[in-house]
């Protein structure tokens, strides 16, 4: 690991542990005890020892849609793009998996291959407007995706309240269970998909692949990097901006299916889980890095599982999970100023000793 | 003297041994009979101090935890927030494990809306005690049975009659002659409860009142149990434009506080109007000045009864839609349901009140009997019929009368 890659990954994670530190101990509570809550209430204590196989499939199946949306973020940050959208694209992925789930009667493996084809397929339709939105419309794809955020959102509500409600209510808690045969296949007793995991980790490597081995992520970083200048040098910029988007909306979808069909087995209107605005700070936590992305989604995701418990063995709110998020995004930004401001400072330092 | 002392001597011991022994009766009686190891665990679906549905709910586990001589702080659970817009990680199975991994013996469930999680959980834990709070899935003759699921009860309490009281007090109270009611979403419970708000204001309106204008009575759902924004309507909007539209009291039926709070700050800028809260009876503390009262639940004596059940071994899958205590429906010892009646109700109209909840208590005044038409003009009730527990439990569509949406689906 290089100098700047340890400064810009490891600090943030150890100002957020040190940030967190000093807020427990102003509450009065060992700062040990929430992490192994955390660390207890998700993988179990020791760690994939102790504990139920239950919430240790939970933790892994909301890794799935957390590290399936950065994989996506990689590709449209790399592409110079804010995918915002990324929320709308996880919606929408899950109700067209919904759709399939609750609509369509064939064998139980076409099925379920139907509605991974389907999630994908809508989130990127999802993502791609997004894209039309910014290269044919002229409108930033964060505003553009931020507002068919809300729309992919109240499509849902509307589906939930309306034509998918549960016989005799229109309740916003969400749809009837779907069949067992659209759920993915899962370890007994737990919630854990091998097929999902499957697809996250051949996500993660396809987008390594695609930024380390093909001329199409070499051109999609030049076109990030500087796009007056692809286009001059005869890249069709629009037509990579688009192809970004979809990509990313497809991952995207990928993990709305899961949520949908792994893990809450119903649709409901938080099925994003907002994972696709955590996503972009695991991206940015990774440096844009598929490899890190694995194990910083893991860590949220053991947060999202684990924080309950901090209500019930240490009677601390279960919000301290989010506010734990909250103080990584900070210490984030803070990694990734200092790492500019060291990178300045060589260049200005390497600039002077050439002129001399 | 000295002599006369003696002789008292054996007779003050067994007065002393007499005491002792009725002491150690006497908490028996109270309840103090849990094992030492015995807990309670209870999934909240919001914050336990919202001064509604949730703190009701924790405030009754408390209450049974304490009379069973047992510590709030050691010996009872709890998990606020429980839904999935507040923690996306949540899994129900997974918080009765963790429940169940801290030593609880019994597991409440407070919410309609944690059905699938609760169901699941039930069969992945099949010989531990769980109760679903309002659910049917124990209910032989109900539309859900489960049969397979014998270690899930349910508990609810015949709120039916909280509204009826709840409704007549607006009705006594209204000057403009329209009521509003805001209710979270559309099932059969919810439209169950508007329904026996709108017939108790209906029948004050008409037999205490003596108005010749015909009473009003708009309902609005906001989609769910509590605000989610983005999701649900705002419900201090609702609120906004009931009394706008010409509302003055204004009947709350969703978890939160927000009809009384709402109504209160309009209160305060010189508006006639007032409100009736729910669920939680120190509900009416918010506003109390317009407040009419609160028909609340007191989850204490149903909660201790599931308890003692599950220690002397007697718990099973059984459906409780308890009544209230009609000697005194506010005794907090005997009464799961109840009516806490506010300052902003006039000392004439509770006496009114009053006697309209003695006829209640005496089968005087039934609302549920015919001739009664659902919201769609078609026939709920024959004349001269009654409901069955049946037809109200499963109430299909509001009752007619009430102007507003209480179809299956919102979008019609």
């Amino acid at each position: 690991m290089t100098r700047t890659r340890m400064t810009t990954v490891l600090l943030p994670i150890l100002v957020v542990l040190g940030s967190m530190a000093v807020l427990l101990l102003l509450a009065g509570t060992n700062p040990w005890d929430p992490v192994r809550t955390i660390v207890e209430g998700s993988i179990g204590w020791p760690p994939f020892e102790g504990g139920s196989g239950r919430k240790v499939g939970d933790t892994f199946m909301l890794w799935v849609p957390i590290a399936l949306a950065s994989a996506g973020l990689i590709v449209t940050f790399n592409a110079g793009m804010w995918n915002i959208g990324i929320e709308g694209q996880i919606i929408m992925g899950a109700i067209a998996a919904a759709f399939v789930a609750r609509e369509v009667s064939v064998s139980r493996p076409l099925l379920i291959l139907l509605a991974i084809l389907a999630g994908a397929a809508g989130g990127m339709l999802w993502g791609l407007l997004v894209g039309v939105l910014r290269t044919a419309g002229g409108v930033n794809e964060i505003f553009g995706g931020l507002g068919l955020d809300f729309v992919a959102l109240s499509i849902t509500t509307y589906l939930i309240i309306g034509p998918w409600a549960r016989s005799g209510v229109a309740s916003t808690s969400g749809t009837n269970p779907f069949p067992d045969d659209a759920l993915l296949p899962s370890l007994g007793g737990s919630k854990l998909s091998p097929l999902a995991i499957a697809i996250a980790v051949v996500a993660l490597l396809g987008v390594w692949m695609l930024f380390r081995g093909t001329l199409y992520g070499l051109k999609l970083k030049a076109v990030g990097r500087n796009r007056p200048s692809s286009f001059l040098m005869g890249i069709p910029t629009n037509r990579y901006l688009l192809g970004s988007f979809m990509i990313c909306g497809a991952l995207a979808g990928l993990a709305g299916t899961s949520q949908a069909i792994g893990f809450h087995h119903k649709l409901i209107p938080a099925i994003s889980g907002n994972f696709g605005f955590l996503a972009i700070l695991v991206v940015l936590l990774a440096r844009f890095q598929p490899v890190w992305v694995a194990p910083i989604s893991f860590f949220f995701a053991m947060i999202a599982v684990g924080s309950p418990g901090l209500s019930l063995r240490l009677d601390l709110h279960g919000s301290l999970g989010g506010v734990l998020q909250g103080v990584l995004v900070l210490s984030a930004m803070l990694g990734l100023g200092w790492a500019a401001y060291l990178a300045r400072r060589r260049a200005t330092a390497a600039a002077e000793s050439s002129n001399e | 003297m000295r002599k006369s002392r003696k002789r008292w001597l054996p007779i003050l011991g067994v007065i002393l041994a007499f005491a002792l022994v009725a002491a150690a009766c006497g908490d028996d009686d109270a309840g103090g009979d849990a094992p030492e190891d015995f807990k309670i665990g209870i999934v909240l679906v919001g914050p336990g101090n919202d001064r509604g549905y949730s703190q009701a709910h924790l405030e009754g586990a408390q209450y049974a935890v304490e009379q069973l001589g047992l510590s709030v702080e050691d010996d009872l659970l709890v998990l606020e927030f429980a839904n999935t817009s507040d923690t996306p990680g949540l899994s129900l199975p997974g918080t009765a494990q963790d429940m169940i991994d801290l030593g609880a013996d019994l597991i409440i469930f407070s919410s309609d809306d944690m059905r699938d999680g609760v169901f699941e959980a039930a069969e992945q834990l099949p010989e531990f005690p769980i109760i679903w709070v309002s659910g049917d899935s124990a209910w032989s003759d109900g539309k859900d049975f489960q049969a397979d699921k014998a270690n899930l009860a349910n508990v609810w309490g015949q709120m039916i009659f909280g509204k009826m009281i709840a409704g007549c007090a607006a009705a006594l109270e209204t000057e403009t002659g329209e009521i509003a009611y805001m209710g979270p979403l559309t099932n059969d419970e919810t439209r169950r409860l508007v329904n026996s708000a709108y017939l108790g204001a209906q029948y004050c309106w008409e037999n205490f009142r003596d108005e010749p204008a015909d009473l009003g009575f708009a309902v609005t759902f906001i989609g769910f149990w509590f605000e989610i924004p983005g999701v649900t309507l705002d419900p201090v909007l609702v609120v906004n434009d009931f009394i706008d539209g010409g509302a003055d009291v204004t009947l709350s039926g969703i978890d939160a506080n927000t009809a009384l709070i709402r109504s209160g700050q309009r209160a305060d800028a010189g508006e006639a109007v007032k409100a009736v809260p729910y669920d939680f009876i120190g509900a009416c503390e918010e506003a109390p000045d317009i407040c009419l009262g609160v028909p609340y639940f007191n989850w204490g004596p149903a909660y201790l009864d599931a308890a003692r059940a599950v220690i002397d071994g007697s718990f099973s899958n059984t459906w409780s839609w308890v009544e209230p205590n009609w000697d005194d429906i506010n005794d907090l010892d005997n009464s799961v349901v109840g009516f806490f009646q506010g300052e902003g109700l006039s000392a004439d109209n509770a006496a009114s009140l009053d006697t309209f909840i003695a006829g209640l208590a005496d089968g005087s005044i039934n609302l549920y009997e015919g001739p009664l038409n659902w919201q769609d003009g078609s026939q709920f009730l024959g004349d001269g019929e009654t409901a069955t527990d049946f037809q109200i439990w499963y109430s299909e569509q509001c009752v007619e009368g009430i102007v507003g949406v209480c179809s299956l689906n919102v979008f019609g």
